[in-house]
């Protein structure tokens, strides 16, 4: 689903630049949930990735395909246990792991397939989000997340703190952590996990696998 | 669909046999000193086969598409049959300008080993009895239909195709090419494919076969030298076969209880439903182009292949170490070869960590889909041709890499 904020096609989404600058030139890259390919399409051109992608949508699958782009029809839930250990240098799974089943297991199978696993996510622990939860004791709608509880594929909604405790049970390492607001631009608390957790909309983690690296 | 006359059929016998030993297409003859190793461990030679090609190889023999047929199909790719005097099988997906185009790939499809169009097959005479082979022809595989595609190419100095592509046992050959000669392999197009027979298609085979063997007039195989063809068994092969390529969508939307050139039943055993008499005529004009014994050695080379006991009941093995890119291709509608066979080649592929593309076409046209215009289809294979030829080096298409 195209979400209502997301840039017309042309300009790349805020995270995928992001995620594009923590990715080496002429890498392995695996993108689950890879949409319409404009991520891939993207790392090809600025960083002549091998780009393969997963995705869920049949319509979207056939329309990289026809652009050149490898993708399967696919999901994150129930295809990653097919790849071999550190088949790809990256494994991006952006903005997509809290629409999983079961984000632990993807997670793990992300830092066993690649090198390195590239994870965005909406922060549910921005200030807006805890401050219409406690003002109005309702599920908040924002720009980042903007349908209602029952609408919404986002299943496993978490702050950025409780993704980096599960980084931890996954026994992987932050190599970077960079939180950002929704027009892209990062913020400069670097340093401080719960000044990140409050002030950022949006998170993207460089990880590696602890016994792997 | 009009009867063919009498006469006309006669024609068209005749002009299936001059194909079998005289073909229109050009053909390569391998001597005896040349034998093809079966996988039966017989050696079988001399042997031919008989090819067509479309388009022009270039300088450096790097943009060639072998395109393999299925069961029924023959290398008449994209032109106009010579028995049957109708269009090309894939016309509409090969040719100038279209998804596997002719102006920038040499395009070519042998018949296949076992066939009945001017490769070796058991219409063809056996050098040892100057008559034709009948059962005394080797039980092939698919793995030997490729292997004698190899021996063509390696005459005709094509060391690695562009691509090989094919649909239902022409898949099965893009597996099979992709699994013994992984070099040779550019990208591949597996479509409505499976890594092994099924028991429903074993089953569905058998009653084929059997329906042939049942005929009086296949006289054990034998029935070239007694001037007859098991055309009823054939017929009944063909019309049961013919069930499992559609849908039942299909069925309803195309024919359901209509009659056929009548207003009531007949209360006879008359073709009175249009299902019928379009099953019949499917039947009556297959004999027409297809040697039965054919028929029973290429089906049971379909239910003989299965990728993954052949690597050691690992289907991942067959891929182990290849460079190829796959687009694997299916219908949703196909109970032939369903989404779920594909998945297990993509699965398979994933595990060795292959460079695959895989789509699902919606089509409600059953497993014959992949003969027909899918405009989904069509773009997906351009898309993923285009792509690999820009990887490759070929020059852009009409319309741009």
């Amino acid at each position: 689903m195209q979400k209502p904020n997301e840039p017309l096609p042309g300009a790349p989404r805020a995270d995928h630049l992001l995620i594009a600058e923590m990715v080496e030139p002429g890498s392995r890259v695996l993108d689950i949930g890879c949409g319409d390919g404009a991520l891939l399409r993207l790392l090809a051109e600025t960083k002549a990735v091998d780009g393969r992608g997963i995705e869920l949508s049949r319509e979207r699958v056939n329309a990289c395909v026809t652009r050149g782009l490898s993708v399967i029809q696919g999901d994150a839930d129930r295809d990653l246990a097919d790849y071999p250990d550190q088949a790809f240098d990256y494994a991006i799974l952006s903005l997509t792991i809290q629409a999983t089943r079961y984000p632990k297991a993807v997670l793990e199978h992300l830092i066993r397939i690649g090198r390195h696993a590239i994870v965005s996510f909406p922060n549910f622990g921005h200030w807006r989000i805890r401050a219409l939860l406690l003002l109005t004791g309702r599920m908040p709608i924002t720009d980042n997340l903007p349908e209602p509880w029952y609408m919404s594929p986002d299943a496993h909604l978490c702050t950025i703190k409780d993704f980096d405790d599960l980084v931890s049970l996954v026994d992987a390492e932050v190599e970077e952590a960079v939180a950002f607001n929704s027009s892209g631009r990062r913020l400069a608390i670097k340093n401080s996990l719960s000044a990140q957790n409050l002030l950022g909309e949006k998170a993207v983690f460089l990880l590696t696998g602890k016994r792997r690296s | 669909m009009s009867t063919v006359p009498v006469t006309d059929l006669e024609q068209l016998s005749a002009a299936r046999l001059s194909e079998v030993h005289r073909p229109s297409s050009p053909v390569v003859h391998f001597p005896e000193s040349e034998p093809l190793k079966l996988d039966c461990d017989q050696l079988l030679a001399p042997f031919s086969v008989a090819y067509q090609t479309y388009g022009t190889l270039n300088s450096r023999k790097s943009n060639a598409i072998l395109i393999c047929h299925a069961l029924t199909g023959d290398q008449h790719v994209a032109n106009v049959h010579p028995v049957t005097g109708k269009p090309g099988w894939w016309e509409t997906l090969v040719g100038p300008g279209k998804p596997v185009d002719t102006e920038r790939f040499f395009v070519l499809c042998t018949n296949i080993l076992g066939g009945c169009m001017g490769s070796t097959g058991p219409a063809s005479l056996n050098p040892g009895t100057g008559k034709p082979y009948g059962l005394d022809f080797p039980v092939i595989t698919i793995g030997d239909m490729v292997d004698a595609q190899v021996r063509l190419l390696d005459r005709l100095g094509i060391d690695q195709l562009f691509s090989v592509m094919g649909g239902s046992m022409g898949g099965m050959q893009v597996l099979e090419w992709a699994a013994r000669h992984k070099e040779r392999v550019f990208t591949a197009v597996p479509i409505a494919t499976a890594p092994w027979h099924s028991a429903q298609n074993i089953a569905l085979h058998e009653v084929g076969r059997q329906a042939v063997m049942a005929d009086p007039d296949w006289r054990g195989g034998n029935y070239y030298a007694h001037g007859v063809v098991p055309k009823n068994g054939l017929a009944v092969a063909r019309m049961a076969a013919h069930i499992t390529y559609l849908s039942e969508k299909t069925l309803e939307a195309k024919f359901g209880r209509n009659l056929q050139d009548r207003d009531a039943r007949s209360f006879s055993f008359d073709a009175d439903f249009k299902i019928e008499s379009y099953l019949r005529h499917q039947g009556s004009t297959f004999v027409d182009r297809f040697d039965a014994n054919s028929y029973l050695y290429i089906t049971r080379a379909m239910d003989y292949f299965d990728l993954e006991a052949e690597h050691g009941g690992k289907l991942a093995n067959a891929f182990r170490g290849t460079k190829t890119e796959f687009c694997v291709v299916s219908f949703t509608s196909d109970w032939l070869y369903p989404t779920r066979d594909s998945r297990d080649i993509v699965k398979a592929l994933n595990a060795v960590a292959a460079n695959v593309s895989f789509v699902e076409i919606e089509s409600d046209k059953g497993h014959d889909s992949f003969l027909l215009e899918e405009p989904e289809f069509f773009a997906t294979v351009r898309g993923f041709l285009n792509a690999g030829a820009a990887k490759r080096g070929l020059k852009p298409g009409r319309e741009g890499p």
